[in-house]
């Protein structure tokens, strides 16, 4: 029962060295294939470094290997067949590569192939089953021919693609075989692996996955259904993708992760990462308790990073995250509400706002003298200014700004017609928007402060505009956000339902009757002032119908319910 | 883009190397070193004017970081900064009397030590009061960000500006030569930026911090401009186009994502307000040297005099690239 290892090089030589006298030493024989690229020189260094280990380190016939075309797959051919007539012992031979580590006792893989002799660990699945969406193909890789290189010639690569989608070329695939897909990284038995060499089909099959996308990952993993007695699909390298195939790269602060994934060979090692070499190599590296490997946890971290550059934070917008419009996944990145004509038509509404749901509850963040934050402070999280000139400036970002930097406390703030409307889209577009709006209620500090009519006249026209165009937003199709619209009329019937019903979608609160209401101002005369407004010609309609001498019910206080001490 | 626009950024682009070509003869070497570069070697190329009390703890910084050689442009130092880094082993060093903002601001001299010396290398174009940060760099040297920016096939990497400043007056804790400068100037602004896109270069145009609240308040599109791309895998026939805001060909701007996902990005950390400050603010205002009418100079020397502290309740104190991260100012995108 023995172990071979083949081993594709292209780099990082003495890296490659290292990790070739680490298996000898285990009492692995390795033959090495050094990529045609590298120049003879250097080619010659490496064989001669090497040369005190002639015996059990063999250098094969070398191919040119470009990424994504059958020189990988000629490479691994001639070192796997070399190996097997050189190494009659061999029973399971592993494919790596030069930046490949083992990470646990070469003893350790040897008894845990030992125990498993008729096994095949290859990655192999149907391409119909598994959506590799890497460069966006995955049958065609199959059917279509790929003789451009995809590094070098990329244009003819694409044109050509495109050309035969065009003129639905197919290729025919070989009589019997089903096209499976998988890591390139592998482990297979010497019986296996003789049956794909001494194929007699071979030639067919070559000329067919010559002209395969990517036949490294297929070529074997295609064939091996032929001869394997038990095929388990999985590969013995910890080999993790990112969003656009390329291997992800281990560094030294991975040590801990690689130690606990119980992997017995990682890929890819970045060269200079000198811990991790000296850990892992080292002779009296202890044994990771016999377990089967569980990459889980590394998994989770590369998932992780993937999904960070795809999708990226929600409602977030920095240096390199800058969506297009509707491209944001979010466009804030929690929820927050809007109250349009409450601190109008209440007194004290801000502050019972805040007792009641214990969010942050800010002021009229648009108002056009600059943003009153909570406690009218000057500035607030994240160092946002209140200056009106820096918010309107681009008022976007001032809003994900606040909802970003203020993440897991919920926001509220006040927004009225006299407040800058730059944000009135995006307000009413953003799903996390909840917004409760009394139309009309702007008209009651204008009916409180009194003064010269007709100056009151004038502003009242140009506020109802404004909100009128507003509230055309809101009710626009295109509008995502949350949104409750009472006239004022509407509102004052019935405030108290009106408020449990807005209070009612804030987190915890639910459940929750409320116990205590705002103090509502004194509309007594608000029918004659919204009458003598008529009169004057300008008719106020947002705020419904208000009879000229009814008294609005004034909102009755909650009487709180006992304490009992029992 | 049409054709045209295209064709024009091209000219515009051989003009900057043209320039950076004629104003070549601005540059007295002091000590050139640049033989001894590697091929593989990752260059630092910097101006400066009577910074030295900054340079030990730059070198040091950047030396650590894995920066194997550095290219410098002394604009007339009077201060033994150039006796300095002429003694420096790793650092080839020449020295500049001629106008600071007719070389645009020194990017002239550094687009030609670029296109002489840069070209294949990683080049990593930095003030002396900038401090690179960039995801890992606690645990992984610059080449490991380089060489995955090598596989990943990207050219240009981003690093926004970001303010460092002290709790109470800039004055009041003076600044030792050698000494981490974010010992003092250890506050920043996490989230008050404002981001457009420039659609004819095709970067981005960040803005604000503590400045624009400070200075800017009035007139906030005035506000100096915080975005950076300063790693770039140089090539002869790239320039950057003002300081390193915007690169030409204009692709290598594209170093954010704009279909929802974080490219990775670095931060530059900004230690400009130490004690020095001031007194630097008032020599450059009389000098006159520097972008739009020294108008930055202008405001600060101004506000410096007011009211130095740049501090708020709600500045947050630096820790490290992850909170950094956390915060969302840089990304490390898919490098995990």
């Amino acid at each position: 029962m023995s172990l071979g290892v083949v081993m594709l090089v292209h780099t990082a030589f003495d890296r490659a060295e290292q990790v070739i006298r680490h298996w000898v030493a285990g009492g692995c024989p390795v033959v090495v294939h050094v990529d045609k690229t590298v120049d003879r020189a250097e080619n010659d260094r490496f064989r001669h470094r090497l040369s005190d280990l002639v015996d059990r380190v063999k250098f094969s016939r070398r191919h040119r290997c470009e990424w994504g075309t059958w020189g990988i797959v000629a490479a691994s051919q001639s070192a796997s067949e070399l190996m097997l007539s050189s190494f009659p012992e061999v029973r399971h031979v592993y494919l790596a590569s030069g930046s490949c580590l083992p990470l646990r006792p070469v003893r350790e893989l040897v008894a845990y192939l030992a125990e498993r002799p008729e096994r095949d660990f290859i990655e192999s699945a149907t391409t119909k089953d598994v959506p590799w969406t890497v460069g966006g193909l995955d049958e065609e890789r199959f059917e279509l021919r790929f003789p451009f290189s995809w590094k070098r010639q990329r244009f003819l690569f694409d044109a050509w693609v495109e050309v035969q989608r065009a003129l639905r070329l197919q290729r025919q695939i070989p009589g019997g075989l089903v096209p499976h897909m998988g890591s390139q990284w592998w482990c297979l038995t010497r019986e296996t692996l003789s049956g794909i060499l001494t194929d007699p089909n071979r030639p067919e099959y070559e000329a067919y996955f010559r002209q395969v996308w990517i036949p490294d990952e297929s070529y074997f993993q295609t064939l091996v259904r032929l001869y394997s007695r038990q095929v388990e699909s999985r590969s013995l390298t910890l080999s993790k993708f990112d969003f656009q195939g390329k291997p992800h790269i281990f560094y030294d602060d991975h040590l801990q992760l690689l130690r606990r994934s119980d992997c017995f060979v990682a890929r890819k090692i970045w060269p200079h990462a000198e811990r991790l070499y000296e850990a892992f190599l080292d002779p009296a590296e202890q044994a990771m308790k016999g377990a089967e490997p569980n990459p889980g946890k590394i998994d989770r971290i590369f998932a992780k990073a993937v999904e960070r550059r795809t999708r990226g934070r929600p409602g977030l917008y920095m240096q390199s995250r800058l969506p297009n419009d509707n491209w944001e996944n979010g466009f804030t990145s929690a929820p927050y509400s809007v109250f349009e004509g409450f601190s109008d038509l209440f007194e004290d509404f801000e502050t019972w706002l805040a007792r009641t749901t214990g969010a942050r509850v800010h002021g009229h963040l648009f108002a056009k003298t600059g943003a009153e934050f909570e406690g009218r402070q000057k500035s607030f999280a994240g160092a946002l200014s209140d200056s009106p000139k820096i918010r309107d400036y681009n008022a976007r970002r001032f809003l994900t700004s606040l909802i970003w930097n203020t993440r897991g406390e919920r926001q509220c703030f006040q927004f009225g017609p006299s407040d800058s409307q730059i944000i009135t889209h995006d307000l009413a577009h953003d799903p996390n928007a909840q917004i409760s709006v009394i139309s009309g209620a702007w008209a009651v500090p204008l009916f409180q402060t009194g003064g010269d009519f007709a100056e009151l006249r004038t502003e009242a026209a140009r506020l109802q505009k404004i909100e009128a165009e507003h509230l055309r937003a809101l009710r626009s199709p295109h509008a995502k956000a949350r949104i409750r619209i009472w006239t004022m009329a509407e509102f004052v019937e019935s405030p108290k339902d009106c408020l449990q019903e807005v209070i009612g979608e804030f987190a915890g609160t639910e459940q929750r009757r409320l116990t205590e209401a705002p103090r509502m101002v004194d509309l007594t005369g608000f029918g004659r002032f919204l009458q003598n407004l008529k009169n004057e010609g300008m008719h106020p309609y947002l705020m419904g119908d208000f009879p000229v001498e009814r008294q609005p019910r004034p909102v009755e206080p909650v009487r709180r319910k006992r304490y009992l001490v029992r | 883009m049409g054709a045209w626009q295209s064709y024009r950024l091209r000219l515009q682009r051989k003009r900057w190397r043209v320039r950076a070509f004629r104003k070549r003869r601005e540059l007295k070497p002091v000590v050139n070193r640049t033989q001894e570069i590697r091929p593989s070697d990752i260059l630092v190329f910097s101006t400066f004017r009577n910074e030295y009390p900054r340079l030990p703890y730059f070198l040091k910084y950047y030396r650590d970081m894995g920066v194997d050689r550095f290219l410098m442009v002394d604009n007339d130092s009077d201060d033994g900064g150039r006796e300095y880094l002429a003694g420096q082993p790793d650092v080839s060093l020449w020295t500049a009397s001629a106008s600071y903002k007719r070389a645009r601001f020194g990017v002239d001299w550094l687009n030609w030590l670029q296109l002489k010396y840069g070209h294949g290398h990683w080049t990593l174009v930095v003030d002396p009061d900038e401090l690179f940060v960039y995801p890992f760099c606690d645990t992984r040297p610059v080449r490991a960000l380089t060489d995955w920016l090598d596989a990943s096939s990207i050219k240009s990497f981003s690093a926004m500006l970001l303010d460092m400043y002290p709790k109470g007056g800039i004055r009041d804790v003076p600044y030792a030569p050698g000494q981490d400068p974010l010992e003092i100037a250890s506050w920043f602004d996490a989230g008050n930026y404002s981001i457009y896109r420039n659609h004819r270069y095709g970067n981005l145009w960040i803005q604000g911090g503590p400045r624009m609240r400070a200075f800017f308040a009035e007139e906030p599109h005035r506000a100096p401009a915080l975005n950076k791309i300063p790693l770039v895998k140089w090539d002869r026939r790239y320039a950057y186009h003002s300081s390193t805001h915007t690169l030409l060909p204009r692709g290598l701007n594209l170093t954010y994502d704009e279909w929802g996902g974080e490219k990775a990005s670095g931060i530059l950390l900004h230690t400009k307000f130490l004690s020095s400050f001031a007194d630097k603010a008032k020599e450059e205002l009389g000098r006159g040297q520097h972008y739009a009418a020294s108008r930055e100079y202008r405001a600060y020397a101004e506000g410096v005099t007011e009211n130095p502290d740049l501090w708020c309740k709600w500045s947050e104190k630096y820790i490290n690239w992850r909170q950094l991260e956390i915060l969302g100012l840089m990304s490390k995108g898919n490098w995990a």
